[in-house]
């Protein structure tokens, strides 16, 4: 049994600092004669399935003011839409953000609606993009997609054309002017496909449940007649109804190349934007003010740590040295956890992690400070530690709560609306709470294994 | 055993005179509010010669109006605060820097807060601050089956909050510290620190309790706070050290807010022993 303990031990120990390694470590060696020349690169599990692919890199990642990007938050303008939908369209909006900023070839952008009161609010996180106006452009278009339909009276000229091709639709152009209920709003998404028969690309619409219903009254009115799609008034596609459509999706055929279709594709998806939005809180950090940040922290953590651990071993010699050990597993334990959950490393998420160091030591000059107490009183070493720790651990666990406590609200985990809903202050918040919890863990077991181990008389 | 409670009047007149001094601070020099809670523009601009602060603040103003506040960094660093501006003001405003000056700027940082959001942050961290402080004296009344104690704690977290508020205008004053969402977390911080710091005190008091029953209090008190005064000291010097780094040699950006940290540290350290336990001594003898 205790060997299958320390064999586990082992194991995590290793796969701990596996996880934390900072980058590669060359390893050149010759060992009888066989030279050996690899490297160790920190942990990535790549697991490939038959149909599923497992990947997951433990690597540091960092907040937007430590890397460098953009955070916009843009207001919905809820005035024209049902309180019943607004949800919905909220989340649409959110959806076609998202298509938005991924077609714009952002990495890992974070997309995500916020809802304060009877405001709603899409905030979006774009790392490595620093042209805030470009972005907010781009996010912010307020395009609308209508659908419109040739009068009755002009039917005559609807014969004139109906080609399939978009730019021979020529004169009917101005006869598309009967607007329909039909709008973007009833457009669920719209793709890229390509005709079976031709290999044409085409415009393939995907209509929500109430925009089938329109499309197929619309297309049973217009058979052989054109219908135009507008994108903010602009003519984009005036395709020919071949037939009535019942099945809610509808193909945008014409003489498109692949590029075109997919620029339609996209327009049309914008155009879905159903509510309109408008920005309200704009924060770009440039690529070069991270870089320092991060480096001035990593300096001030080094130096404060060892400040720490000099003072330890001053002031409490031998355990003072116990302590440093159990503080440095600590430390990496800590960081193991930020890279494996991941937690994004923010600016004040580093000084939540350098005042939990300062925490995690409190424990144990607490449980020290009992032992030395119980030692005074004339207690065996073992006794004394005994009761040292069981009387400490009543205060560690008391004290720790309250942090806990604080911690929990101010990161709002259940996002209530009425809390601070900030990711500065989360990123505070997350760090200090788990490097806390972590502290609870190592103050009480790993102390009190190396004391075992390390100190007798 | 040290007599600690016999000098209540030495504390009191400390404690007095900070919190006086911080809320003369506060009547006389208010704070510096962030965009965070008022709105505004923030940009961090490098220049990429050097440039005349006032023939800069010149050309932002003829350009963009009232420029709030402009600051130096180095490097050909500026930090200029003005209303909020959109992002194509922004760039326009930068273009015409850029000419007028004859050289390349280099966006470090670019924030716009609308005022709307900066009124809901204030209220919701009201909140977040009201709930934290009911939530900690219901723990404490429930971790020590005793509603004096929980009672102390709170004042000395009231104490410990506005040693920090107050002394924040100073620093606001005297350095330019601008009250934001992180000088709210730092205060956040700092009351549970606090509180920590006190349960530990308490909780020798409620061991000799356990041990020797309902004896005398202010014996138990003192014995406790002489037991516990090296702890208390160490743990916050580990704090501190922690954050002294942190303030000389951390980032801009977290500098107040470290420095706001170590001001709760001292202060959650000082008050649990000079305020906490004085106060909950004398409610469990007036209530008796």
């Amino acid at each position: 049994m205790k060997y299958i303990r320390y064999i586990l031990i082992f194991f995590t120990s290793i796969l701990i600092l596996w996880i934390d390694l900072p980058g590669s470590i060359p390893i050149k060696f010759a060992v009888f004669g066989q030279n050996v020349d690899s490297e160790i690169k920190p942990l990535v599990i790549d697991i490939q399935g038959t149909n599923f692919r497992y990947f997951k890199e433990f690597k540091t990642q960092l907040g937007l003011d430590l890397k460098g990007g953009s955070h916009l938050v843009f207001e919905a303008d809820t005035s024209g839409t049902k309180q019943s939908d607004l949800e919905d369209a909220l989340n649409a909006s959110r959806d076609v953000i998202e298509r938005r900023v991924n077609m714009f070839g952002v990495s890992e952008p974070v997309v995500r609606t916020v809802k304060s009161g009877s405001i709603y609010r899409i905030s979006v996180d774009l790392p490595g993009v620093y042209d805030v106006a470009q972005a907010s452009t781009l996010i912010g278009q307020t395009a609308q997609l209508h659908f419109k339909t040739q009068p009755n009276e002009d039917q005559e000229l609807s014969v004139i054309d109906n080609s399939e091709s978009t730019e021979g639709a020529g004169l009917a152009l101005f006869n598309l002017t009967k607007t329909t209920d039909l709008t973007g709003k009833d457009v669920k998404k719209a793709t890229v496909t390509f005709d079976q028969q031709t290999g044409q690309p085409r415009v393939a619409l995907e209509f929500t449940k109430e925009g089938g219903k329109l499309f197929a009254a619309i297309t049973e009115e217009n058979i052989q007649k054109q219908v135009g799609i507008f994108l903010d008034d602009i003519l984009i596609s005036a395709p020919t109804v071949q037939q009535e459509i019942r099945d809610g999706n509808a193909v945008i055929s014409g003489s498109f190349t692949t590029e075109d279709a997919k620029q339609l594709a996209v327009a049309i998806n914008s155009g879905a934007l159903p509510l309109s939005i408008n920005l309200v809180e704009q924060r770009s950090v440039g690529p070069s003010l991270g870089t320092v940040e991060v480096q001035r922290s990593v300096t001030a953590g080094v130096v404060g740590l060892g400040m720490v651990m000099i003072f330890m071993i001053a002031y409490y010699g031998r355990l003072g040295m116990i302590a440093n050990g159990a503080l440095l597993i600590y430390g990496l334990i800590t960081f193991a956890i930020f890279r494996a959950v991941p937690i994004v490393l923010t600016l004040p998420g580093v000084a939540g992690f350098v005042l939990s160091i300062g925490m995690a030591v409190d424990s144990n000059i607490l449980i020290f400070e009992r032992i030395k107490e119980e030692k005074r009183k004339g207690k065996s070493f073992d006794t004394a530690i005994r009761l040292g720790f069981g009387r400490a651990i009543d205060a560690i666990k008391d004290a720790n709560v309250t942090t806990l406590l604080v911690a929990f609200i101010l990161f709002n985990p259940l996002n209530w609306e009425f809390l601070p809903q900030f990711g500065l202050v989360r990123g505070f918040a997350l760090t200090l709470a788990v490097g806390v919890a972590t502290s609870l863990f190592t103050g009480i077991v790993i102390t009190r294994r190396l004391i075992q181990i390390f100190y007798k008389k | 055993m040290i007599n600690f409670l016999n000098y209540w009047k030495v504390y009191l007149t400390i404690s007095l005179s900070v919190i006086i001094f911080g809320l003369v601070a506060i009547w006389q020099w208010g704070y510096t509010y962030s965009i965070d809670f008022v709105g505004g523009t923030n940009l961090e601009y490098r220049f990429e010669k050097a440039i005349d602060q006032q023939s800069l603040e010149k050309v932002v103003t003829k350009n963009e109006g009232e420029v709030i506040q402009i600051e130096k960094r180095p490097n050909n660093g500026y930090v200029l605060r003005l209303q909020a501006i959109d992002e194509q003001k922004e760039l326009a405003l930068r273009t015409t820097l850029e000419n007028e000056f004859n050289t390349n700027i280099e966006v470090l940082r670019s924030e716009t807060v609308g005022p709307v959001i900066g009124a809901e942050t204030l209220r919701k961290t009201a909140i977040a601050a009201a709930i934290a402080i009911v939530g900690i004296l219901l723990f404490v009344a429930y971790a020590f089956r005793n509603f004096n104690f929980a009672l102390a704690a709170i004042v000395a977290l009231f104490h410990d909050a506005l040693v920090v508020v107050g002394l924040y205008s100073g620093l606001s004053y005297f350095f330019g510290a601008e009250l934001d969402t992180l000088f709210v977390t730092a205060l956040l911080t700092t009351m549970s620190f606090s509180v920590h710091d006190t349960i530990v005190v308490f909780d020798q008091i409620r061991d000799y309790r356990k041990r020797f029953g309902k004896g005398n209090i202010e014996e138990f008190a003192n014995k406790a706070l002489t037991d516990t005064m090296v702890r208390s000291l160490n743990n916050s010097f580990t704090i501190m050290f922690m954050l002294l780094a942190l303030v000389l040699l951390g980032g801009t950006t977290i500098r107040f807010f470290a420095g706001t940290l170590l001001i709760g540290t001292i202060t959650g350290t000082y008050s649990s022993p000079f305020v906490a336990t004085p106060v909950a001594v004398w409610l469990e003898k007036v209530r008796k």
